[in-house]
């Protein structure tokens, strides 16, 4: 500091203070008032003016802070200190400086920065996967289609916003007639449950095919006397109610539940079974929620799947 | 006619140092008995270089969209002028990455080089490893035929029988509950973006840590490590002189060449 060179015996002299004004809440308020000025602007001119108000105040005192020194006005002298609190602060400074300050500053910020880009973008690789999964009802068409006691293949399209090429998918529909009054069918999905490729009706199927246009999408539907349902990927096999009868496959066929609408035969959501006892309309079935293939839903392995999103 | 050569090459060294360290990495010492089978790790880094050039160039011509992922496929292998060759360089690189990939991995295990000082660096060999296999599994659907698409039916229900995760692990993967157009983009952006981005960053710490530590000596050489601990209790990283764990810096082991150059 140049005072202190130019001043004799500066030694003995106590060190004069930097010219810088004191410290001051001045400034904070100030652009407090300038925003909640500038928000007025937008919402109601009462505000403006409020906040007009607030940086005029202020503004002014921080102003008169300022200006003391050139003004020749004496600042306020710093409350006197005695040496033990003067020794307490350097104790202080010295178990917490500032660069251990700042490096906590810089890699909390950074994690903070961190945090805020990642969490979101990670939640959008993950969790549209598991939220707002439903299967799209699907209309199969009018119940003359469907005879009594007779298998028909229909393949429609499964999901109502995406391209058919990806959405297409097979079921199995045989109309049990009724029971109790009730129209009764048994609807089995062609995904087979070992590893998901498409389980093929054992037995002749018609050539002709009946094509409707339904609300829900294109729909497909020939005739086809199935023995079984047989696996081409790896021999999963399975009888005509979809229990297994060889191969890989852990559980029964899935299904689909159904309802009638106006006459029309409607899909809704499938799940899955762990066996089935009995035939057409008097069949017992054990359902559980709709699992992966190769999942188990029953016997002591289900265990290993506690949780199925 | 060297000093015009070599003006330009000093004025990168002075301002980066670059060359320095590249001639460091090309021109350090390697025990006695380093053979042909020490080339099967940058064969491996050649395969996967080749991967991710041919990829490049076919991700400007591949589609991945579900109606014309199988014809932007059909018009790079049929129509475009030397595209037969790009994409049958990355289909069949692809088998020639993941078997060098054993290959290297076979070679490490049968000279003990996982040993202490190196466990580090099998494990993330480990880690390249299955984000190699995971590459091959994502790129396998994106021609979207017959083939890719039950092909990874399967696949994907394969992981969901995994205990506990499984059914998570397989609705990640599809992006729902079904197959559909997420599944075909998400693995492409899986197979050309997130698997490489990660597979670089690991194949410069592998690297990395090959330099740090030396090159394993072939079990049979003169400067094999014999069974027995080391006298002076360093590691027999590699030849005497190449590892000297005396602290610099941070604290870690210096790599010191032998003659007495550091890095």
């Amino acid at each position: 500091m140049a005072d202190d060179l130019e001043r004799p015996g500066g030694d003995a002299e106590p060190e004069a203070p930097p010219h810088a004004a004191p410290p001051s809440i001045w400034p904070f308020a100030f652009a407090l008032g300038i925003a909640v000025a500038l928000i007025g602007l937008i919402i109601s001119w009462p505000i403006a003016a409020i906040g007009g108000a607030i940086a005029l105040v202020f503004g002014f005192l921080w102003i008169r802070d300022a200006t003391r020194e050139v003004r020749g006005t004496p600042s306020p002298a710093p409350p006197a200190r005695d040496d033990e609190a003067v020794e307490l602060e350097d104790e202080t400074a010295a178990r917490y400086p500032r660069s251990v300050f700042l490096e906590g500053a810089t890699l909390g910020i950074g994690a903070l920065i961190g945090g805020i880009v990642t969490v979101p973008a990670l939640g959008f690789a993950v969790l549209p996967a598991f939220v707002d999964q439903a299967y799209d009802a699907v209309d199969l068409g009018p119940l003359d289609n469907f005879p009594e006691g007779e298998w028909r293949i229909t393949k429609f399209k499964s999901v109502a916003d995406e391209p058919e090429d990806v959405s297409r998918r097979t079921a199995y529909v045989r109309n049990n007639g009724t029971l109790d009054g009730q129209a009764s069918f048994t609807i089995i999905s062609n995904r087979c449950v070992h590893l998901g490729c498409p389980v093929q009706p054992q037995g002749l199927t018609a050539e002709e095919v009946t094509e409707i246009d339904a609300e829900s999408g294109p729909v497909e539907i020939t005739a086809t006397e199935p023995s079984g349902f047989v696996c081409p990927c790896h021999g999963g096999a399975y009888d005509i109610e979809g229990n297994r009868t060889a191969g890989p496959p852990v559980r029964a066929l899935d299904r689909y539940a159904y309802s009638i609408m106006d006459g029309r035969l409607v899909l809704g959501e499938p799940y899955s079974v762990g066996s089935v006892e009995g035939e057409g309309a008097e069949a017992q079935i054990t359902a559980y929620k709709i699992a992966d293939p190769g999942v188990h839903v029953d016997g002591l392995e289900q265990y290993f799947y506690p949780y199925v999103p | 006619m060297e000093a015009l050569v070599l003006a330009p090459v000093n004025w990168l060294e002075e301002r980066s140092g670059i060359v320095g360290a590249i001639s460091y990495f090309l021109f350090r010492k390697v025990p006695r008995g380093t053979n042909w089978f020490h080339t099967l790790g940058s064969a491996t880094l050649t395969a996967f270089i080749v991967q991710l050039v041919t990829g490049v160039v076919l991700a400007m011509y591949y589609v991945p969209d579900p109606d014309r992922a199988w014809d932007s496929i059909n018009w790079i292998t049929n129509e475009l002028t030397l595209g037969w060759l790009v994409r049958g360089t990355h289909r069949w690189g692809a088998s020639v990455f993941i078997i060098l990939l054993f290959l290297h991995m076979g070679r490490v295990f049968l000279f003990g080089a996982y040993k202490y000082p190196r466990e580090l660096n099998w494990l993330i060999g480990v880690a390249i490893l299955l984000l190699a296999m995971l590459e091959g599994f994502t790129g396998y659907l994106l021609p979207w035929d017959q083939t890719a698409y039950w092909a990874t039916v399967v696949g994907i229900n394969i992981n969901a029988t995994a205990p506990i995760a499984g059914p998570f692990i397989a609705d990640f993967l599809r992006g729902g509950t079904e197959i559909g157009a997420d599944t075909l983009s998400r693995f492409y952006a899986m197979h050309m973006l997130l698997v490489p981005g990660a597979l670089i960053g690991l194949i410069t710490l592998h690297l990395y840590l090959v330099i740090r530590l030396g090159v394993t000596p072939p079990p049979w050489g003169e400067d094999a490590e014999p069974d027995e601990p080391s006298p002076n209790g360093r590691p027999r990283g590699a030849r005497e002189g190449l590892v000297d764990p005396k602290p610099r810096g941070n604290g870690g082991p210096a790599i010191t060449t032998r003659s007495g150059v550091e890095e």
